[in-house]
């Protein structure tokens, strides 16, 4: 067990799977002056800057996937991929359904995004429900180093295009990552903590929020089971309703805005296959339908904190 | 293309690919007239651009293409019926029916990762190369757009890329012209794309594209070029679209002028003609390819359309790999 910052991880899986198999390959603004040690290690041809132009990275990425490479590509800021839209959507995420099963996509695409560094919102917007609505795309959303590159060695071994978000937040968080070759599959939550009263579904930055607000509610008597969702898409449909059916109760936590989000999804998911188990209405924590803002007393206040949380659960509990 | 044997010079091949071409697609233009499949992109008038460049390949070289690829397709090989049976949505396309006309690709000859989105194929060529430049072999990339593609920003960050990166591309653009409904002389000062490639540190150059031998000239010397430098090469083809932008279209936009001019320079036409006047084909040979074609093409909706609809099965399959 090594302690390593999220961003160390990333440079980690990268390290690994690029030793591991040849034709990985990183590409994007600054990877090459950035992560000096991977270029030391596996050449210039192998981690490549790019000129400043993310539609072409993600179109290259998306052609050298279909025949032969598995590359992958840092696109820096979440909303950035607006430039890389077509590329990512239109051809890696339909491509293959479009040519009848003739290519595949093995490529995975970073950036971060989220509160905590008051970049404001050209840099800050959590896009992640824009990719799991499209169709072809995986979508992980990690939450702490270890999961990071255990998820980001499964992303990169995956046949499918894999949107891959950091939380900027949690960027420079130290945590706990095992020795060897962890990979950790997609499409697996995680339960952090076992209880049988509430359920917290979250993921990145705000599960932390949640385990916080958790340990209190335990001092209050009230045990609340905390899920980290680790990936979006595919959704682990089964962790969430094995935990609402057990608790009956449900808060859904995230950065994102509510309209549409993941949050969405989960509560609908859970009034359509869990309905009979709920003894409350579904409450959803999210940011608002803002661009987030720099000011760092209002970034704060976009992000569902652990105090909401708390209150939020205690209110369901309690039948408030 | 059995026919291929039995004339063995270059440009009677050509046109006999050429008249394979538009015989396709006069056929669907005329299914679609009967409800018999859906209205495509066609590239009539453009046969000259699609098969000379593509005669100058090789095997190993792979193809992007766009909505308007139903000569590159035919020219690289690809059988009339598995393209109808895609174009009325059947099983036995080379898309399973699911491409449908705009975007059909087929690993097997080569054409690969057909995108409909004007500039997409300029983002997926740079890949394709690199992967190529990496994996090692001869093959090089063709990456065929028109001169709409090349006001979208792709076309500058392609070529870019490409440039720098020393990608085996051969960039081709066919200037028909026409962007959708828009007249080129409305989107652009510029009268030619090769000087942007210029400016980029590529090489390039411009070529008459209803003149099917000075194509296939110049493509040869292009695809040389890229074969022996490992360097992007940006050919212009100038041609015209002497169809609407999708079927139907009444071209009522269209000054008339222009288009009779351009019908006076029907790449097929001003073959044939060479052909017989420098006695290398006969009128009644020339009639035996168009016979040929006709036949052909009788075949191809004979299969298209016994092939079967997919099944419900097939809405959610091939999603993911």
């Amino acid at each position: 067990m090594q302690t390593m910052t999220v961003t160390d991880a990333v440079s980690s899986a990268l390290a690994e799977e690029m030793r591991r198999d040849p034709t990985v390959l990183l590409m994007g603004e600054g990877v090459a002056t950035k992560r000096l040690p991977l270029v030391e290690a596996f050449g210039g041809a192998r981690v490549r800057n790019t000129p400043l132009a993310e539609g072409i990275i993600a179109g290259t990425a998306a052609g050298a996937a279909a025949t032969g490479l598995r590359p992958v590509i840092d696109l820096l800021f979440a909303p950035f991929l607006t430039y890389a839209m077509d590329e990512i959507v239109n051809s890696a995420g339909k491509l293959r359904y479009i040519s009848g099963g003739q290519f595949a996509f093995p490529m995975v695409v970073l950036a971060q995004t989220g509160a905590g560094w008051g970049v404001g919102a050209q840099h800050n917007h959590n896009v992640e429900a824009w990719f799991v609505h499209s169709p072809g795309l995986k979508v992980v959303m990690p939450s702490n180093p270890a999961d990071a590159k255990g998820l980001l060695k499964a992303a990169i071994r995956d046949d499918n295009p894999v949107l891959f978000f950091t939380d900027i937040g949690l960027a420079y968080a130290d945590g706990p990552v095992p020795d060897g070759d962890a990979v950790i599959p997609l499409g697996q939550a995680a339960v952090l903590r076992e209880g049988g009263d509430v359920t917290l579904v979250s993921y990145a930055k705000t599960v932390h929020g949640c385990v916080q607000a958790a340990a209190r509610l335990a001092e209050a008597g009230i045990e609340a089971e905390v899920i980290d969702l680790r990936t979006l898409k595919p959704l682990d449909e089964d962790a969430i309703l094995r935990s609402v059916r057990k608790t009956g109760r449900l808060v859904v936590v995230h950065e994102a805005s509510r309209m549409c989000g993941v949050g969405a999804e989960i509560a609908a998911l859970v009034a359509e296959k869990a309905f009979g188990s709920l003894r409350a209405p579904v409450v959803r924590l999210t940011g608002p339908d803002a661009p987030t803002p720099a000011s760092f007393p209002l970034e704060q206040a976009f992000v569902p904190q652990a105090e909401a949380i708390e209150s939020a659960a205690r209110g369901l509990v309690q039948g408030r | 293309m059995t026919s291929d044997t039995l004339n063995p010079n270059p440009l009677v091949q050509a046109l006999e690919r050429m008249v394979l071409i538009r015989a396709y697609e006069d056929t669907l233009v005329g299914l679609h007239g009967q409800g018999r499949a859906a209205g495509t992109c066609t590239s009539v008038g453009q046969e000259a651009s699609a098969v000379g460049v593509v005669s100058a390949l090789a095997p190993e070289d792979l193809i992007l293409t766009n909505h308007r690829s139903a000569g590159h397709l035919l020219a690289r090989g690809a059988d009339p019926g598995r393209l109808m049976a895609e174009v009325m949505g059947k099983r036995d396309g080379y898309c399973k029916g699911k491409s449908g006309s705009l975007h059909i690709a087929s690993k097997e000859i080569g054409v690969v990762l057909t995108s409909t989105i004007v500039g997409g194929e300029l983002a997926l060529a740079t890949g394709v190369a690199l992967s190529r430049a990496t994996l090692g072999g001869e093959g090089i990339v063709v990456c065929f757009f028109g001169d709409g593609a090349a006001c979208e920003g792709r076309f500058h960050e392609s070529l870019n890329l490409a440039a720098l990166w020393n990608l085996p591309i051969l960039y081709v653009c066919e200037n028909n012209q026409w962007q959708a409904f828009v007249h080129r002389k409305e989107t652009t000062l510029a009268e030619s794309v090769v000087p942007q490639a210029a400016a980029l540190g590529m090489d390039g150059t411009s070529v008459d594209g209803n003149d099917v031998e000075a194509v296939q000239a110049a493509a040869a010397e292009a695809v040389a070029a890229v074969r022996r430098t490992r360097k992007p090469f940006l050919l212009e083809t100038r041609t015209y679209r002497l169809r609407g932008h999708f079927e139907p279209d009444d071209q009522s936009y269209v000054d008339p002028g222009e288009l009779e001019h351009w019908r006076g320079r029907d790449p097929i036409a001003l073959l044939r003609a060479r052909l017989e006047r420098d006695g290398r084909l006969s009128a009644a040979g020339a009639d035996a390819i168009a016979a040929r074609a006709r036949a052909v093409m009788e075949q191809a909706v004979a299969f298209a359309e016994a092939s079967p609809y997919p099944g419900a099965e097939d809405l959610t399959s091939d999603v993911y790999a």
